[in-house]
C-alpha cells in the first residue's frame, strides 16, 4: 500500500519545460514595454483601460504559469476565481456608491 | 537517490494526512487561502486609490508626474526577471537538485535588493522634494505656466502612493528574508524530489508580490502622457 502511494505521487509530472518559463518571462517583458509606450499615446480614458487591460494579462500569465495555477486542483482554482470575484464586488458596489452621489445633488 | 528520497517523505508525511500528494495539495491550497486575504488587503487600498482618482483626477495626474517612469519601469523589469528566476529555483527544487535551487534563489534576492534599492532612491527623491504626507508637505509642478491646481488632494496621491508602494516594499523585504530561509533549508537537506512544498509556497508569495507590482506601475506611474522625464 505504502509502495503504491509512493508511485502514485509523481512530482515530476507538474514539471514545467524551462522553455514555457522563459516564453512567459519574455512575454511579460514586451508587455512592460508595451505599457510604457501606450502610455505616451494620448487615448482619452481609453489609456486607463488599455493600461489595466495590460496588466491584466500579465498577471494571468504570472498565476497562471510562474504560480502553477493551471496544473493545480480544481479547488485552488475555485479560491483563484473567488478572490477576484470578490475582489469585483470590492470595487463595484464601492463605485456604484461614489460615483453616483453627484446625480442625487444635481436632481435637486 | 530515491531511497533517500522515500525516507526524507516519509520524514515530512504528517500523520493526519494520508500521502505526500494529499499533503503537498492541502498545505497549496491553504497557501493559496492566505493569498487570498492579501488580495483582499490589497484590495482595499487599491479601491481607495479608485475612490479618490476618480474624483480627484487632476490633482492624480499631477502628483504622477513626478514620478520617475524609468525607474518604475526598471524596477518592474527587475521583478519579473526576480520572477522568473524563482520559478526556475522551485523548477530545481521539483528535480531534487538542492545546489542549483539555492543559486536561482540567490539570483532571485539579488534582483529582489536590486529592486529594493531602486525604491530607496525613489523614495529619497520624493523625501527631500517634500513629496511626503504630513507637516512638511509641500507640491510644485516644477512648470511656472502650470501651477499645480489641487495640492490638497494631490498630497491624497502621495499618501496611497507611500502606503501602497511602502506596504508592497514590506512585502519584499519578507519575502527576501523567507527566501534566504529556503536556501539554507534546502543546502541543509530539507528538500527533495518528494517533498519540496515550502519552495513551492513561498514562490507563490514571491510571484503574487510582482504580481501586485504589475497593477501598481501603471496605475502610479503611467497616469498620464506627460512624464516628463
Amino acid at each position: 500500500m505504502k509502495q503504491m502511494q509512493e508511485e502514485h505521487f509523481d512530482p515530476m509530472s507538474h514539471l514545467v519545460p524551462i522553455s514555457l518559463y522563459v516564453t512567459i518571462w519574455a512575454a511579460l517583458m514586451v508587455f512592460t514595454g508595451i505599457t510604457v509606450f501606450a502610455a505616451t499615446v494620448e487615448l482619452g480614458v481609453f489609456n486607463i483601460v488599455v493600461a489595466l487591460l495590460i496588466a491584466t494579462i500579465k498577471g494571468t500569465l504570472v498565476v497562471l504559469f510562474f504560480m502553477h495555477l493551471r496544473y493545480s486542483t480544481k479547488l485552488t482554482m475555485v479560491t483563484v476565481v473567488a478572490a477576484i470575484f470578490f475582489l469585483i464586488i470590492l470595487f463595484s458596489l464601492s463605485m456604484t456608491d461614489y460615483l453616483t452621489r453627484a446625480w442625487s445633488t444635481s436632481l435637486r | 537517490m530515491a531511497t533517500s528520497d522515500i525516507q526524507v517523505a516519509e520524514h515530512a508525511l504528517q500523520h493526519h494526512f494520508a500521502d505526500m500528494e494529499q499533503q503537498q495539495e492541502t498545505s497549496t491550497f491553504g497557501m493559496w487561502m492566505f493569498l487570498v486575504t492579501e488580495i483582499m488587503f490589497f484590495g482595499g487600498l487599491f479601491c481607495a486609490y479608485l475612490v479618490y482618482r476618480a474624483s480627484y483626477y487632476q490633482a492624480f495626474v499631477e502628483g504622477s508626474q513626478k514620478m520617475n517612469i524609468w525607474l518604475g519601469a526598471t524596477n518592474t523589469a527587475v521583478l519579473i526577471c526576480s520572477s522568473l528566476s524563482m520559478a526556475l529555483g522551485v523548477r530545481a527544487a521539483q528535480m531534487g537538485k538542492p545546489k542549483l535551487m539555492a543559486v536561482l534563489l540567490l539570483i532571485t534576492i539579488v534582483l529582489g535588493c536590486g529592486f529594493l534599492g531602486i525604491k530607496a532612491v525613489e523614495y529619497h527623491e520624493h523625501w527631500v522634494n517634500h513629496e511626503f504626507p504630513g507637516p512638511n508637505f509641500h507640491f510644485e509642478t516644477g512648470d511656472p505656466a502650470h501651477p499645480a491646481t489641487d495640492p490638497v488632494h494631490t498630497e491624497i496621491y502621495f499618501s496611497l502612493y507611500w502606503a501602497m508602494t511602502g506596504l508592497h516594499a514590506l512585502h519584499m523585504v519578507i519575502g527576501v528574508g523567507l527566501v534566504t530561509w529556503i536556501i539554507i533549508a534546502g543546502l541543509g537537506g530539507a528538500y527533495s524530489r518528494a517533498y519540496f512544498t515550502p519552495v513551492e509556497n513561498v514562490g507563490l508569495y514571491w510571484h503574487f508580490v510582482d504580481l501586485v507590482w504589475i497593477y501598481l506601475f501603471p496605475l502610479l506611474y503611467l497616469i498620464s502622457k506627460k512624464h516628463g522625464g
